[in-house]
């Protein structure tokens, strides 16, 4: 029984499917509509969890179904799915607990189209996670664009329509025209769309041609924000903040960045990568973006608008991971998916806790507000030091991973980008926390009453359970990083 | 009896046209045409299975032997085609009842009716028929009858269209009788498949090359290829509501029929294109058709008229991949066909259940509609991702083919227009979606019209699409299977 459940590996989006269905038929039924949404969570993980243990090596393709000859919907298992399918659905279950406390604290309403569309956002999450070749993996990531758009623009303002506008036309605009090209070249090419170790370029395409069609593929993948596509990553921040801590933190931007790094490992090969070159100019394009957008994260106060391009930055380090083509980089990107996810999520959590408490949303009106809410601020502060990468935090081993990949393909210009991406990180993510703590309070909090305190417990264990995700995650990397060997060292 | 089918096909509904007349109750002719759509369309399903079973299907009227008696030739493509007719032709006279009713004048009810039955005929004969004169004849009786139907349209406007239309199509009509006339004139016999074996011994003359300039540009003009396409629009934005769904999920489509018939049938595909260069005329004008009418589309304030824009440029699509000139990009233009049929058909049919209900299709009488037709708007929704291509729909199927077959030419310039078609077809579906959406209603005028939904008589066969949309997208089996037997048997 057990091992028939795990080979249909599309439970795992069947899950949140029925997850959404549920939330549909309890509409008018707050309680047991929540209720049936984190049951989801809790099931998924459970599944995927399994998955996880029983996983040995990487199974045959499971094929759902073939629509022609050429296109088929399969699933497979394969560490790196594994790891980002976990990931997407422990966070889930936690935001879904935080949505709970944020959506109930600001009032917010059409409640049942959020859980349904977050439930069909996962599911396509998990279709991604555990795609078994490029055509479903595009076909889910259209489905993620699609079911986030009504999370987007869920305030229905005409603020929220031009963002959704920018996601929307960003997000699909760049898939149709590049991912698809891309997707298409291969087919032709190398007659073949699945994911398979090694690669299925080498011997069927190489020089120009493989490094215009990496570049296509790259920038293809919208999600994973690239210079000049990253628009659309502030746009979605009219959101409310769930959906970017979720969403726009872990789902689909790290599906953006799974998305490079499995083309990169099992279309084109960490070898037939560096040895035609290809990744070159997407090196130097992620490399730009890295340093870019950590500037203008400097420049922004408000607060949302700051971590979306401290994210920009930060999908760009699993870029280069990918594009400096070589195994430790490649890992440190992967690892750097985790590590992120959990810091930035937890950050954003602490926006969407501040909000609900004070609706202050600006960095300058932050001042002395620590000692109003001093665990928001201490699990701000845990987190921001976890991106920027200090140890004991677990964001430290990724990059300690991407810096010597960098130093191993004696890519100094980009160890330099590195140290100048990190001095950036604390510039924009620690002053925050500082000022809370340490600056007189700031006058426009008055105007949100005298008795401000720390948000809802639903949003507060959340962002504490996360927060201390990071520090303990620094002892534990080990096992992921095992499990993840074989990936790139094959 | 089943040997008879291909005839049947006709004359059923040729048979039912003066017996409409005769009826003078609204219902009663609304349900014959009906009872008439739905018989051809199981014909058309019997004929498909026949095909299938026992290959192609040669009938001979008044059993004259051909190429001097008239032949009703069904094979692979013939039956694909007369399933996409017959299908959408049932779908549409389902759903057309109470929309019939309010649009057109009681009196004039049967005669209505009664026209669409022979413009079913003439559409159906096209595709049966085995002879290229009677072709013309049956594109004749399309043609007419939908000048008629079209000039029923709710307000004056119509009239213009349908004159305009009138001149048009006539004009394509004569062309293709001249090259049908001096195809004639130089082989003596009408019959396709007679003239198939007859041509390629006469390639050098000048006549034979004056025939395919007449044809092709006869057909481009039924087709509404650009820069022919003139037409089109005003037709498809002032016909009654559910004429507009049928012509666009039919009329065009029969004439992208025909232009594979004449091309690749009648003419061996060799010869078309390597001798005519079919492909440099097809492959450009596709090519612009595709940018100018979707860009035209974005500014578009009428729906019904952005969505014929749309037309011409889907059709461009479909000419694109017949004028790539291999079998799997005629493949490809088929597939397109079909599911275009679906789309197209099905939002139209929604703009028939606005139209029903709020009395306009204009942009700013959109605002607000998703709260007041909330099934309705959804079904915009999902037939508006299948015209952009989104994976899941049928409309990614047909996109996905076309984009390979480019690519496999080494066409980059299409390949880069095909997508880039796309991204103007996100533009204007979601000038819709946000007019829906994201806005209340201005005028005091719809604030105070209590809209509701659709009646269901409309809702189900909308829906009915809707599911076709996504199943052609997942099941490729028919759609995409058999019109690659039945492309390849025209290029084999």
């Amino acid at each position: 029984m057990m091992s028939l459940l795990l080979q249909h590996i599309e439970l795992a989006l069947l899950i949140p499917l029925l997850g959404g269905i549920m939330v549909l038929l309890f509409h008018d039924r707050p309680k047991l509509r929540e209720t049936s949404s984190l049951l989801a969570g809790i099931l998924l993980i459970l599944y995927v969890t399994q998955l996880l243990e029983h996983y040995t090596e990487p199974t045959s393709i499971h094929t759902l179904l073939n629509i022609s000859a050429s296109l088929s919907i399969a699933f497979h298992l394969e560490p790196l799915g594994l790891v980002f399918a976990l990931l997407a659905a422990a966070l889930w279950f936690i935001t879904t607990v935080y949505s709970i406390g944020y959506m109930n604290g600001n009032a917010e309403k059409n409640l049942t189209r959020f859980y349904l569309f977050f439930s069909l956002a996962i599911a396509a999450t998990m279709g991604i996670a555990f795609a078994a070749n490029l055509f479903t993996l595009f076909i889910f990531y259209e489905a993620l664009t699609l079911s986030t758009y009504p999370l987007v623009t869920h305030k229905q303002t005409a603020e929220a329509k031009s963002g959704g506008r920018v996601y929307l036309g960003l997000l699909l605009g760049t898939s149709i025209m590049f991912f698809l090209t891309a997707l298409v070249i291969t087919w032709i090419q190398a007659d073949t769309l699945n994911f398979e170790p090694g690669g299925v370029l080498a011997g069927n395409t190489d020089g120009v041609a493989a490094l215009l069609l990496f570049t296509l593929f790259m920038v293809g993948i919208g999600k994973a924000a690239l210079l000049p596509f990253f628009r659309w990553l502030p746009a979605a921040m009219v959101a409310p903040t769930p959906v970017s801590a979720l969403l726009h933190a872990v789902a689909v931007v790290k599906a953006g960045v799974f998305s490079v790094l499995k083309i990169s490992v099992y279309i084109f090969g960490i070898d037939y990568l560096a040895a035609q070159d290809a990744s070159t100019w997407i090196l130097w394009l992620a490399v730009a973006t890295m340093v870019i957008a950590s500037v203008i994260a400097l420049s922004k106060d408000n607060l949302k608008a700051r971590l979306a391009y401290s994210t920009i930055s930060q999908l760009a380090y699993i870029v280069i991971g990918a594009a400096l083509a070589w195994p430790a980089a490649a890992m440190g990107g992967a690892l750097h998916i985790v590590t992120h996810a959990f810091g930035k999520i937890t950050l954003f959590f602490c926006a969407g806790a501040i909000y609900t408490a004070t609706k202050l949303t600006q960095v300058s009106q932050l001042n002395g507000l620590g000692h109003r809410m001093p665990f928001t601020f201490t699990a701000y502060l845990l987190a921001a030091f976890s991106v920027i990468g200090l140890p004991p935090f677990v964001g430290a081993w990724s990059k300690w991973l991407l810096i010597e990949g960098s130093m191993d393909t004696q890519h100094y210009i980009v160890l330099l980008a590195f140290a100048l991406s990190t001095l950036l990180n604390c510039a924009y993510l620690l002053p925050i926390g500082l000022r809370a703590f340490f600056k007189p309070p700031d006058p426009s909090q008055a105007a949100a009453g005298p008795g401000i305190q720390e948000a809802p417990l639903a949003c507060l264990i959340p962002l504490c359970a996360t927060a201390a995700g990071t520090l303990l995650l620094f002892f534990y990397v080990q096992p992921i990083y095992d499990f993840l060997y074989p990936v790139f060292n094959p | 009896m089943l040997g008879h089918l291909p005839a049947l096909q006709v004359i059923i509904p040729l048979i039912s046209a003066p017996v409409c007349v005769l009826i003078t109750r609204a219902s009663w002719a609304w349900l014959l045409a009906t009872i008439v759509s739905i018989a051809s369309f199981v014909i058309a399903v019997l004929l498909v299975h026949e095909v299938s079973a026992h290959g192609v299907l040669s009938y001979h009227l008044g059993g004259w032997e051909p190429p001097l008696g008239i032949e009703y030739r069904i094979d692979h493509l013939s039956a694909y085609v007369l399933t996409i007719v017959a299908a959408t032709a049932s779908i549409t006279m389902v759903a057309a009842r109470k929309s019939i009713e309010q649009e057109i004048p009681s009196e004039k009810i049967n005669l209505f009716f009664s026209a669409y039955l022979l413009c079913l005929t003439g559409l159906l004969g096209i595709v049966v028929s085995g002879d290229a004169f009677n072709i013309f004849v049956f594109l004749e009786i399309s043609s007419l009858s939908s000048y008629a139907l079209i000039a029923m349209g709710r307000d004056r406007r119509s009239l213009t269209a349908a004159y305009q239309y009138l001149i048009m199509g006539t004009i394509g009509a004569t062309f293709i009788l001249i090259g049908v006339g001096l195809l004639y004139m130089l082989t003596g016999t009408l019959n396709i498949h007679d003239l198939q074996q007859k041509i390629p011994a006469i390639v050098d003359s000048r006549t034979l090359h004056a025939a395919f300039a007449f044809l092709t540009a006869g057909i481009s003009l039924k087709i509404a290829l650009f820069p022919l396409h003139l037409w089109l629009p005003n037709a498809y934005a002032h016909a009654p509501s559910m004429i507009t769904v049928f012509l666009s999920a039919t009329a065009t489509k029969v004439s992208v029929y025909v232009m594979l018939r004449f091309f690749f049938g009648l003419f061996p595909p060799d010869i078309s294109l390597e001798q005519f260069h079919l492909g440099k005329i097809l492959l450009p004008l596709s090519i612009i058709a595709i940018l100018t009418a979707s860009f035209v589309a974005v500014f578009q304030e009428n729906i019904k008229r952005m969505l014929a824009y749309s037309s011409v440029a889907q059709i461009g699509y479909m000419t694109l991949g017949i004028g790539l000139g291999s079998a799997n990009g005629a493949i490809a233009g088929m597939v397109y066909l079909f599911n275009h049929a679906i789309i197209k058909g099905g939002l139209f049919l929604a703009m028939a259940c606005v139209v029903l209900r709020t009395g306009s299709v204009r942009l700013e009488d959109f605002s607000g509609l998703g709260k007041r037709m909330p099934w309705t708007m959804a079904a915009i929704v999902l037939l508006g991702l299948g015209l952009i291509g989104i994976p899941f729909t049928g409309g990614f199927v047909s996109k996905w083919y076309v984009l390979s077959a480019a690519i496999e030419q080494g066409h980059w310039l299409a390949a880069v227009v095909i997508v880039g078609g796309s991204l103007l077809t996100i533009l204007y579906i979601w000038k819709i979606i946000e007019y829906a959406y994201f806005k209340t209603p201005v005028s005091a005028k719809l604030q105070n019209l209590t809209t509701h939904e659709a009646p269901r008589q409309m809702l189900l066969p909308l829906w009915l699409l809707v599911i076709g949309n996504f199943y052609f997208g997942l099941d490729t089996s028919f759609s995409l299977g058999y019109a690659s037997t039945a492309i390849q048997t025209l290029f084999r």
